[in-house]
């Protein structure tokens, strides 16, 4: 069975702003990233469909120790964010000094603001891109 | 099903970068876990050995086959089990398993590492290979990162202000530094109290430098044999009575099931189940303290505390010897240390030690009878759990 939305073509979209998702067409379950299945009944019977990038902060953190060859972007704000169409998905939080959030930044509405190219390194298989992320208001 | 016995430990010190090599951190566990088996290298049938970034702290991958030449055990069959930080456990419960099943009557099983050699640079980009490498490390996801937003999700779900936290977090670690002083085995050895956590560097909010455990390099050895075996060679055979593993995706797949570990929760209930025991029956545990906010998860995961209550727990010491639980006699993680692909041997080694009644009497629980092991890899990626009792 053929990937519907493999991680390249997902890379690709972020990298012009539109963030990707599969909707299931037996349930209606929006998933991403992208898997095989559903991710609520296992299905595979999805379209593409394009996620409008706006959503709430569930965690996060302000990290201080990058991993080797990015030392360079720390400090900077790792996100989960749960998106208005329901999937969880990773990325930075923008606009904020990385040294100055809290807390009170759990619940907090953010929207899509961009993405970021993470170039690869000698252990990884090419580049990738994130979503960032900014406060609303 | 056969019974299964742990008949024989062997372990390396926990450290710092050693003058090693990984064949020879094994081999000098699987000697001492063989010599105290009273068995011989020509006695073991397979060899299942944890070994997680050889190929990168060493250049050395296919380890196992190596190690299984280098101690004796000419010939045969290695298998190398990889599960992040998990894999050792991996590698002692399929041990387990074709021994109950009958296949095999005598298994060495074990794990190695040099995470302390590769440095905190080379170490904090390959533990990240255990998130997801395409849609999550992009986004400069670390380990400590990772469990870092699980302590902020921990707080906001369970409505504990983050402050109140971070004391509970503190007193986890003051505990396994605690007990690690009289570990001879152990990495740290150092008295850190309270202020000093608080004190100590932001590595990634909210988890400081000793919240978090240290990269180790060492290696840990079991033999593993039937119940008719055991009782000839040994007095103080030491059961394998319920075992259980589970795996989960990526962490954004885990959703608001966060920060409860789903794969926790499957893998320890069959364990439960097969051992025929409940929490409650539980004298001590060796949990997978990586972080603090990491054995506060376990504790409630594995059912010794309510959740969003395991912090309290350990302020008013029900998570010490004599308290409800004994939870990290050794030091743990955090103080004993985690050379990753050798922590599950190495939690088994405690537990056997424990209950023989062999381990120094400062950090000894006393009478323990039942003892288990809990063991993660990633970001909830794989657990391990197992259940030993005394066998006399």
């Amino acid at each position: 069975m053929e990937y519907k939305l493999t991680f390249k073509e997902y890379s690709e979209a972020l990298k012009e702003n539109r963030l990707l998702g599969l909707i299931c067409q037996q349930c209606g379950t929006v998933t991403s990233p992208p898997k095989m299945v559903c991710g609520n009944c296992a299905g595979t019977d999805m379209e593409i469909t394009e996620l409008a990038g706006e959503g709430k902060i569930q965690t996060f953190t302000s990290n201080n120790v990058a991993a080797e060859g990015r030392e360079d972007e720390a400090p900077y704000v790792v996100l989960l964010v749960e998106l208005d169409e329901g999937p969880w998905v990773m990325g930075n939080l923008v606009g904020i000094d990385p040294a100055a959030v809290g807390m009170e930044l759990i619940g907090q509405k953010v929207s899509m603001d961009g993405n970021k190219v993470f170039p690869g390194d000698r252990y990884s298989d090419g580049e990738s891109t994130r979503p960032l992320f900014r406060l609303q208001g | 099903m056969r019974r299964v016995a742990v008949v024989g430990i062997g372990e390396t010190k926990f450290g710092p970068a050693q003058d090693k090599t990984s064949v020879e951190l094994f081999a000098e566990a699987a000697m001492e876990a063989m010599t105290g088996s009273n068995l011989k290298p020509k006695d073991m049938q397979a060899l299942f050995l944890g070994n997680v970034l050889g190929d990168f702290s060493e250049g050395q991958g296919m380890v196992q086959a190596f190690a299984a030449e280098n101690i004796g055990c000419y010939n045969i069959p290695a298998n190398r089990y990889e599960g992040a930080c998990a894999s050792a456990s991996m590698a002692v419960r399929d041990a387990f398993m074709w021994i109950a099943s009958g296949f095999y009557d005598v298994v060495l099983a074990g794990g190695v590492e040099r995470a302390a050699t590769m440095g905190t640079a080379m170490a904090t980009r390959t533990f990240a290979m255990f998130s997801d490498s395409h849609y999550e490390y992009p986004a400069g996801i670390t380990f400590p990162a990772l469990f870092a937003m699980l302590a902020h999700l921990y707080a906001a779900k369970y409505g504990i202000p983050l402050e109140k936290l971070k004391e509970q977090m503190a007193t986890v670690s003051v505990q396994s530094y605690r007990y690690g002083m009289f570990n001879p085995k152990g990495h740290l050895h150092k008295e850190v109290d309270v202020a000093a956590v608080l004190n100590s560097f932001m590595v990634s909010t909210p988890l400081q430098l000793h919240d978090c455990c240290p990269f180790s390099d060492g290696a840990a050895a079991l033999v593993l044999t039937t119940e008719e075996i055991a009782r000839k060679l040994t007095d103080k055979p030491v059961f394998i009575t319920g075992v259980g593993q589970a795996s989960s995706g990526p962490l954004v797949s885990q959703r608001d099931y966060l920060p409860r570990l789903k794969a926790r929760e499957i893998s320890a209930q069959r364990a439960y189940e097969m051992a025929g025991l409940k929490p409650e029956d539980i004298d001590f545990c060796e949990l997978h303290d990586c972080f603090s906010i990491a054995s506060l998860i376990a504790a409630e995961g594995l059912g010794f505390f309510d959740y969003g209550t395991s912090g309290e727990a350990w302020m008013k010491g029900e998570a010490a010897i004599g308290g409800k639980i004994a939870i990290n006699p050794s030091g743990g993680l955090k103080s004993k240390g985690h050379p990753i692909g050798a922590t599950g041997a190495g939690q088994v080694y405690e537990v056997t030690k424990q209950l023989r009644g062999e381990v120094e009497p400062e950090r000894m629980v006393e009478g323990a009878r039942i003892g288990m092991t809990d063991t993660l890899g990633g970001d909830g990626g794989t657990l391990v759990n197992m259940i030993l009792q005394r066998g006399w």
